[in-house]
This record gives structure tokens, sequence and C-alpha cells, in this order.
């Protein structure tokens, strides 16, 4: 187990590097640069400013330079925060993001596993396609059009929750955006856990369950869940791909400071550093979470683990 | 089994949280009575260095955590600030400031020539790599200092004692006092700024000599500033806590001032504003402001190089009063100069045109359009470029739709991000016709005409006129206040008489201000210093 | 083909798949029609009739939007669009996924590990802060929005497509024509593509939809189709801001989008009972 880790640490530099790469090229690539805007700055002070941050070396040299920096673990300078660096603005935006992340996640995987188990228990009956059609709902209205109407409903007529985050210090602030996020994940993971279950359920080890007198409950319980639950898991890590690109929308409607909101005003402004720092850490955070979930899924089911 | 008991955890942790959720809603008041003013910010500041600084919204920020030597009242007048008088000299090049004892640093420390030295030194420096460090153009041996060809010291501001500020000028710069309103030239404290290094401004280091201080700054949502107790004017300043929330969707600023979670908005959406007027009679302030919105040509590359007569036409056939009723709609004045209306010692001209009737200036545009060489069998087909939002998209179709209609002429529209474009007006090679603006810095007509000048960098349509640029020198060297208007404003009447760009519309400022709000002063600066309001909560 | 036609048989015979097939069909065929009869046209603006509510006078039966266009042919022109973007999409991840699936399934070894190690590295990347990177860098364009969506929606397919391959390298057929002396890139076109088709049905008609709601993200970026073209996502976005005054501008194409969604999503499940059923007889 620990060699297998290792050896899919190992893995993941070359792929960081990648990543890396593409990254640093694509934002040096894009018109415009960070300190462009309509009031041209005269020649001198472009000169100036270009310097100041190293924006005059040629291409390669800004790029060792950044890895270098990467390696010690420092992420350079913002242009569009001047007062901060990279990785002050992402240590500061991660936790609300995270907290963002996990809590929606939660919400989906809860409802949608209930739902998706009760769907299939009584499987093509009017409440299964009641639970289903509803949870399908959620899939099929993009997530600004869910937070506005959301925050329309409850924040300005019933003025039940906060508009925003800097609306509320307590947790009620996260509540509509956590709630906009969840919706769509609910029917994935109801889905999943539906078509898993009902294919479970008609295993024969299940059968034999059930000849020998237990009870549904207990059939659920013990034997069908954990095998269902394993499509379940290997979609955590695409929802965790959804999450990300939800709460782009999600923190610009409600002003949460998270991550998403920095990688919109870095690619915007051409914030070099920004961008390169969260597609960096977030790269990471997949790896890190692809990895957890095999892990997770070879010790629930044995039989992964022969690599 | 381990699984179920996860799933457990999950339901009863969730459950917890709901019920924590219930039970901690409701908007934040302030816990011991001190008043708090949430505004909102359209744009996060760059940075609170007042040298590092460059959006407006930045400015809006400093102008409440500091003070420069002159300040604007509520209505925006120029007023003594951390000076407390000035005498100027016949020439006009020396200007003396003498500083009012009372100011004082937010450690207690006084406010001295020194630190205003040493800010704009600071400003000059290139290590600092300021944005604004072309603001003292006009001082002596500034622009060599940004260069780098001549130490900072060498800057024409000197502290003749702590009370003291010389500033020697290159030329009679009638509007200098407004450039010293902007928080570029705001001092800095020495002491502060050798402890802390470059991050002096950030919250915790950064010394105020303004009514507020910084507290904290959380990027992303929202910056919070306290009051500072050592501020000369502190027993005349009200609210205690000022919030400064960053806001960048129009709709969702309004949602929040619709549920209380904002005092006052930095803008008002376009759509549904006829609503919002009904709704918000009392609370809706609309007033202009030093901003023009145009269309700019590529005045180096056909069809529109070396040809007035089809930029006229095209000029011409927009409907510019349907477009600010129907498509903007929020009050806008439609443009037929370049320097706005209201500015200070200025009347600008008007287009040649701007007498007609709609259906006139249709026909007349058509004959030139037919006179530059196109018409039914040869229509005129160009691009269109604009930046990415709702406002720019719908005046981009409404003006394809009048050309399309009056001349037929074709205008395929590209929407690029702001950035691409803002390269592209710079490049020259893919633009036709572009969407463009600009705001002036100061209230004088320079601040418009100064950047149509053949050498200025943010000559976007590349306009060339000897005979402008040459009027432009001469009003520069003018210190005679109505001589020097003559000479503009004759260089306005060269630009509109060119074509070089479609004046579309000016620029309104438009707030939401709640009627707890007291003190609030409409101004064509739209600057609304927070030190000038007050909360009166029996609203 | 006779296996496609049994199981366009056994598809004929699932309700799902009937009613949703039909209901797209149904809006694909309106979508084609309408614009080609109503009076309106997509493009034309009127001054005196912005935000018309739905009338039957003068046929803006969806009522007119901001710059007095009729929307009933613009939303029609939308579906028009986004069904083209999707399927597009769709295709364009179709065969990148099948042709590189198969190619890493059939092959196999050490081939196969690497092409997979680059699935695995392309699944690291934040592909949809890439995806907006790209349409920044280039100008957005039609085209590049289909490469774009297409990008991302491959990985998955090229997963499955190598698992079926896989197995299907070991049946006789294979077998048979690799020892007659076909050629390897003949025998994946020829033999192994056409019997994946099942699965390939079954998961493109659960892509397009992802795809569809890529789309409409990019659009709310303002990173969608250029003026005066539009999509459903277009539509949607520009309606959420006009919930309260002018709800028909949301309403309306948010209603058709989710049908459509919702549509393909049971065609999609419809497909897959039918395919299972026919697999585990």
């Amino acid at each position: 187990m620990l060699r297998y880790t290792l050896r899919r640490l190992l893995g993941a530099v070359p792929t960081l590097l990648l990543v890396i790469v593409l990254a640093f090229l694509l934002v040096h690539a894009a018109p415009g640069g960070p300190f462009d805007d309509q009031r041209v700055l005269p020649a001198e002070i472009e000169a100036n400013i270009a310097a100041a941050y190293h924006l005059d070396e040629p291409l390669y040299q800004q790029f060792l330079r950044y890895l270098g920096g990467v390696v010690r673990g420092d992420f350079g300078p913002s242009y569009s925060y001047r007062d901060h660096t990279v990785s002050e603005l992402i240590g500061r935006s991660f936790p609300v993001s995270l907290r963002l992340g996990v809590l929606a996640m939660l919400l989906a995987s809860t409802i949608g596993i209930l739902a998706g188990i009760v769907a299939a228990l009584r499987q093509n009956s009017p409440l299964d396609k009641v639970v289903m059609g509803l949870a399908m709902t959620g899939i099929s209205i993009p997530v600004f059009v869910i937070a506005p109407v959301l925050v329309l409903f409850f924040a300005v007529k019933l003025q039940w929750l906060p508009a925003s985050w800097t609306g509320s210090q307590g947790s009620s602030r996260l509540l509509l955006p956590v709630v906009s996020l969840a919706l769509p994940q609910i029917a994935y993971v109801a889905r999943l856990t539906r078509a898993s279950l009902i294919d479970v359920l008609s295993s024969d080890f299940i059968r034999t369950a059930r000849a020998q007198g237990l009870g549904t409950a207990a059939i659920i319980r013990y034997h069908a869940l954990k095998p269902a639950m394993l499509p379940v898991l290997s979609y955590m890590g695409p929802a965790v791909a959804a999450i990300l690109t939800g709460s782009v929308v999600v923190e610009q409607i409600f002003g949460i400071p998270g991550v998403g909101q920095l990688f919109v005003r870095g690619s915007l402004n051409r914030d070099y550093t920004l961008v390169l720092g969260v597609v960096i850490f977030y790269a990471s955070l997949i790896v890190a979470l692809n990895l957890i979930v095999d892990l997770l899924y070879g010790a629930i089911d044995p039989r992964i683990r022969r690599r | 089994m381990k699984l179920t008991r996860l799933l457990l955890v999950i339901v009863v942790s969730l459950a917890a949280i709901s019920l924590l959720v219930v039970f901690c809603g409701g908007p934040q008041q302030p816990s011991d009575g001190r008043s708090v003013l949430n505004r909102a910010l359209s744009t996060e500041p760059e940075s609170l260095d007042p040298q590092k600084g460059r959006s407006v919204q930045a400015a809006d920020v400093l102008r409440d955590i500091g003070e420069g030597l002159v300040a604007y009242s509520a209505s925006g007048e120029l007023i003594a600030a951390a000076a407390a008088s000035w005498d100027i000299s016949t020439d006009g090049l020396l200007y003396t400031f003498h500083m009012r004892p009372e100011a004082h640093w937010s450690n207690g420390d006084p406010v001295t020539a020194q630190d205003f030295v040493f800010g704009m030194q600071r400003l000059v420096d290139p290590a600092t790599a300021a944005f604004y460090a072309a603001e003292l153009g006009n001082v002596v041996n500034a622009t060599a200092i940004v260069a780098g060809d001549m130490p900072t010291t060498e800057l024409g501001v000197e502290a003749v004692d702590d009370r003291t500020l010389l500033v020697s000028l290159l030329r009679p710069t009638p509007y200098l006092l407004s450039l010293l309103t902007h928080p570029s030239t705001f001092p800095v404290h020495r002491g502060s700024f050798e402890q802390h290094g470059d991050a002096f401004a950030r919250a915790g280091n950064l010394l105020s000599n303004g009514a507020y201080v910084l507290v904290e700054w959380s990027p992303g949502s929202i910056i919070e500033l306290d009051r500072n107790p050592h501020y000369w004017n502190n027993q005349n300043t009200s609210i205690h806590v000022v919030r400064h929330h960053v806001v960048t969707q129009e709709m969702a600023e309004l949602n929040r001032y619709r549920a209380g979670e904002l005092h006052t908005t930095s803008t008002v959406p376009p759509d549904n504003f006829a609503q919002i007027k009904a709704e918000y009679a009392d609370q809706l302030h609309i007033a202009p402001t030093l901003g023009v919105y145009y269309y700019g040509f590529n005045l180096t590359r056909p069809p529109f190089k070396d040809n007035p007569v089809l930029r006229q036409a095209l000029s011409m056939a927009i409907d510019r009063e349907v477009l600010v009723e129907k498509i903007t709609g929020r009050g806008e004045e439609a443009a037929y100069s370049w320097v706005p209306p209201g500015i200070n010692n200025y009347e600008p001209p008007q287009l040649s045109y701007a007498d007609l009737s709609q259906d006139e200036r249709n026909a007349l545009a058509q004959s030139l359009y037919k006179e530059a060489g196109y018409g039914e069998d040869k229509p005129l087909q160009f691009e269109l470029r604009y930046n990415t939002s709702d406002t720019q998209r719908r005046i981009a179709l409404a003006v394809q739709s009048m050309w399309r209609e009056v001349l037929g002429a074709e205008a395929k529209l590209v929407n690029v991000e702001f950035q691409v474009l803002l390269d592209q007006m710079r490049e020259r090679e893919a633009t036709e016709v572009f969407r463009s603006s600009w705001f002036g810095d100061y209230n004088d007509a320079n601040t418009f005409l100064a950047i149509m000048q053949s050498d200025s960098a943010a000559n976007m349509p590349a306009y060339a006129n000897d005979n402008y640029d040459t009027l432009m020198a001469s009003a520069s060297e003018q210190l005679d206040l109505d001589r020097r208007r003559l000479y503009l404003e004759e260089a306005e009447r060269d630009l509109l008489a060119d074509h070089a760009v479609i004046p579309l519309y000016f620029y309104v400022s438009k707030h939401l201000v709640s009627p707890e709000v007291r003190g609030w002063e409409d101004n064509i600066l739209n600057y609304h210093y927070s030190q000038y309001l007050s909360l009166d909560a029996t609203e | 083909m006779s296996t496609f036609t049994k199981a366009v048989a056994h598809m004929r015979s699932s309700k799902t798949v009937m009613i949703s097939g039909g209901t797209l069909l149904a809006i694909a065929i309106v979508a084609l029609i309408g614009p080609w009869i109503s009076p309106n046209d997509y493009m034309t603006t009127d001054f005196d009739r912005l935000f018309q509510s739905p009338t039957f006078s003068s046929m803006n039966l969806f009522g007119t939007d901001d710059l007095g266009r009729d929307l009933f042919v613009r939303t029609m022109l939308g579906v028009q669009v986004t069904l083209v973007v999707a399927v597009v999409a769709s295709v364009v991840s179709l065969v990148i996924g099948v042709l590189y699936g198969a190619t890493a399934g059939y092959i196999g070894g050490r081939v196969d590990t690497v092409m997979m190690r680059f699935v695995d590295t392309l699944y690291a990347t934040p592909f949809i802060f890439f995806v907006i990177l790209l349409l920044v860098v280039f100008e957005q364009n039609f085209l590049l929005i289909f490469v774009a969506i297409g990008a991302i929606n491959w990985l998955d397919m090229a997963r499955i497509v190598r698992g079926q391959t896989l197995s299907l390298r070991e049946r006789e057929f294979v077998d048979a024509a690799r020892l007659i002396g076909v050629s390897t890139p003949r025998i994946i076109l020829r033999h192994i593509a056409p019997n994946l088709i099942g699965v390939v049905i079954v998961y493109v008609t659960l892509t397009i939809p992802q795809a569809i709601l890529i789309e409409s993200f990019l659009s709310f970026l303002g990173l969608g189709i250029q003026e005066p073209q539009t999509s459903l996502g277009n539509l949607v976005s520009g309606g959420a801001l006009q919930i309260e005054g002018a709800s028909w501008m949301l309403l309306i194409p948010a209603a058709l989008l989710a049908i459509i969604l919702l549509s393909f999503n049971f065609l999609g499940d419809g497909m897959r009972d039918v395919f299972d059923a026919r697999q585990s007889r």
C-alpha cells in the first residue's frame, strides 16, 4: 500500500510539470499584459513596471524563475493585488471554497444516496418516477439561474437569509450558496446509486441472502450498499471538478472570497502568477483526491488492490 | 458496518449544520451601538498603497484612509485639507503650501511637509513602479526621474520646514490643485515605511492621515475601516465603521441593497430600470459625471484612414437620442462633443450636425455615404469590436441596426474580452471600429483633450493633426484662463470636424442611497467621502 | 449491421426512449420550421417595441427582448445552435474518445499504459480553467466552442471504450481477422469500432446534456457565441438579468433548455436499459 502510494505520488510530478508548462504558455499567449488599461501608461512608466515584475526578461527565463519559486513553495507576487502574494491569496481563499465545496458535496451525496436507495427499492413505481424526475430537474437548470432565483425569493422577498457572504457573519450565509452548488450534483448521485443498487440487488449473492430469509433493510445495509457505492465513489472525482466550475459562478453571485473568484479576476486581468498559482494548486488537489479515492476504493473492494 | 456508520455521521452532521444555519441567521448588527456604513465597490482595488493604486475604486477607498494637501467637499468643491492654505506665484510656477498644524497620523505623529515630499518622491521613483508616476509631469524634473535619469531628491517638491512645502512647476498648471487631491500624491510616513518596506500599506501596518484607518482587507469580499481618533477633523466625522464590500455583479449588488445589506450602491443595473425608478424614486441618485462613451475609428488603415466623409456618415447615422432613451436609459446625455458639458472654465463646441433633426442627419449621412463610394451595390463592410458586457452588447446591436437601416452598411459584431480589446486597440491591426470610453482625472478640459495629441499613449484612434497639437501646446503655456480656454475649444473644434471618434453619450453616476444615509451630495466627480456621511437610524 | 437494427427494434419497444426521443424530434422540427414560418427574423431591432410580453399581434409569440427583437425566432435559433453545438461537440469527443480508447485497449501493454497515463494527466488538469484560458487567448468563435467542449468530454469516452475493447480483443472474430493478416488500424476501424456502437450511443446521449450545460456556462461568462447569433445558454443568461421585469425572457428559454436536457438524459437512461436487457440475455 505504501509503495503504491509513493509510486502514485512520484507519477504525479510529470503530470504537474506538464500542467505548469501548458498553463504558463497559455497565459502568456493571451493578448494584453497584466498592466494594460484604458489609461495607457507612458513608455518609461511601463518599462519601470515591467522591470519591477521581471516581465522584461525573455520568456524562458521568466519560466525558470517562476519554476524555481514554485519548487521553493513561492508562487510569486500577484499582479492584480499588488499588496499581496499569490500564496497568501490562495491561502486565504481556499478555506472558504473548501468549506463551501465540502458542504455541497455532503448535501449532494446524502440526499442523492437516500433518493437513489428509495428509487431503487421501488423501481418503476410512481415514487421512483417522482423522485428521479425531481432529481433530474436539478441537473437541467444552470447554476446561474438557480442562484439568483434563490436570492430573489429567500433574501429579497422573504428576507429570511442573507443575499451575500458579507450580509451576515453567521453560517446562514452558507445556505444559499451551498444549495445552489449541490442541486445539480444530487441528480447525478441519485442516478448512480439507483442504477448500481438495482444492479447489485439482482445479483446472485443477494438472491442467496434473500433465500436465507434476510429482510430488505438488512440486505441493503449488510450486503448491497457497499458494492453499490463503488460507482458513486468513483464519481466523486468528476463531482469535485463540477463543484469547482460551479463555484466560479456561485462565488461571483454571492460575493464569496473563494478561489473561483480569484481565478476569474486573475484571468481577466492577465495576472499571470495568480492564474498559474490557482491552476497548479487545483491540479495538485485533483491528483491528491484521485489518489485518495483510489485508496478508498481499494479499502472497500480488495480486488482492486492487485496492481 | 463502517459504511452505514459513515452515512449516519453524514446525516447527523448535516442536520447539525442546518440547525446551526437556522439559528445564526439575520443580517449582522453592530453590537456596541457604533454606526456602520456598508458601501459597495464595483471592482476590487489592486492596491491600498497610495502610490500603487490605480483604479477609481482604489482611489475611492484611499480617500477614506488618507488625505492630500487639498480635497473635495461633499458637493465637489476644492477645499483645504492637510494644507491649511497656499500661495501661488504670479507666473503660476511656484506653489507654497502651509501645512495644517493640527494634522496627525493615526499613531499620533504630526503630518509634516517632509511626509508629502517623501510620498511624492516615492511616486516618481522608478523602483516604486507607480501607475500614476506621470501625474506630476509638470513638476520640475519629474519626467527625468521617472525615466531613471535623475535621483528622486531632485524632484521640484521641497520642505522648507515642517510646515511649509514648495512645489515648482515647468509650466503653469491651472489644474495642479485637483491633481493634488489624487491619492498618488498622498503623504507617506517615513518611519513606518522604513520599518515595513513595501508592506507598509498592509492592514495593521498602514498609518493613516485621513478620517479612517484600514482594519482588514479580505480579498474578493470586503475592506473594513475604523475611525482614526487622531484625524484633525475627527469631531466632525460621524460614522464609526466603514465597510467597502466588493460586488462585481450589478444584479447581485441591487439584490443586496434591497435585502438591506448595503447603504449605498456603486451603480444601478440597466435591466428593469423603470421599476427601480418607480420603486426607489427617493433613493435613486443620477448625476452627470466626467466620462464619455465613444466609438473610435482605426485611422491607420482603410477604409477609415483619410476618409472623413465616410466617418461623418457613420457618425450621423446613429440616433443618439434613441440610444440614451431606450438602450442605456438611465439619464445619460447624448454626446455631440468630445468634452462633457459642465467642466470648469470650458464650453464644449458641438458637432456640425448637432442642430439637425435625425431625419435630416440620415438624409445627409446617406449622401455622404454615396460620396465616399458606397451604396446598395457596394455596401460598406467592417468590424465593430467591443468588450464583453451586457451594456456594450446592447449598444453595439442598436448601432449596428441603425447603420444597416440608414446606410445599408454591414457592421460585423466582434466581442472580445476587455484586455484583448485594449491590446488590439494599441496594436491597430485587427481593429476597424472599436468601443471605448474616457473618464476625466480632474475637472479640466485638458484631461480629455490631451489624450488626442498625436504623441499621447492613450490616443487609441491614432488621431494625428499638427494644428491640434500646436493648439494644445499653446494652451499649456497660457497662464490666462480665458485665452487658454480659447485654444482648447479651437482644438476640440478640429477634433470634431475630423470625425476621428464618434462620441455617443456622456456617462452619469448612478447610486441607490438608503434613506438612513445623510450628507450625500451628487457631484460631477462622483466622489463621496465617507467622512461627510452620517446615518440616521430613525428612518 | 444487424446488431444495430435489432437495437432499434428494442428501442421502439421502450416507452422512455420513445417519449424522450419524440420530444426532442418535435423540438428540433419546430426549431427548424418555426423561423421559416414566422414573419419576423432574429436580428431586426424595433426600438418602439422593447420588452413586449408574448402576444399574437405581429406574432411575437415569445415576446421581444431588450432590443425589440422577436424572441420566438431567436429562441428557435437558439435551440438550433445549442443542438448543433452539443451534437458536434459530442461527435468530436466520440471520434477522439473511440479511436483513442480503442487503440489503447487493442494494442495494450506498454502503449496502453502510456496512453492511459496521459488521460490521467488530463484528468488532473482543472479543465474548465483551461477552456476559459483558451477562449480568452483565441477570440471566441463557433468552432472553438465545439472543440473546447469536445476536448472536455472525450476523456470519459476513451476510458469506457478502452474497457470494452479489452474484452472485445479476446473474441474469436478479432483473432480470425488478425490471423488472415488484417492490419491493426483496419481491425480497430472495421472490427472493434462497430461493436462498440451500443455503449457509445448510450454514452453520447449522456454527454450531450453535459455539452449543453458547458456551453451555457461559457455563455454566462460572456465567452459563448457572438451576437446577433444566439444559443439557449445565451438567452437564459441574458434572461436571468430580467427575472423581475420581463420574466418571459428567462422562463421560456430556461424551460426549453430544461426539457431538452431532461429528454437527453431520459433517452440515455432508456437506451442503456435497452442495451443492458439485451446483453443480460
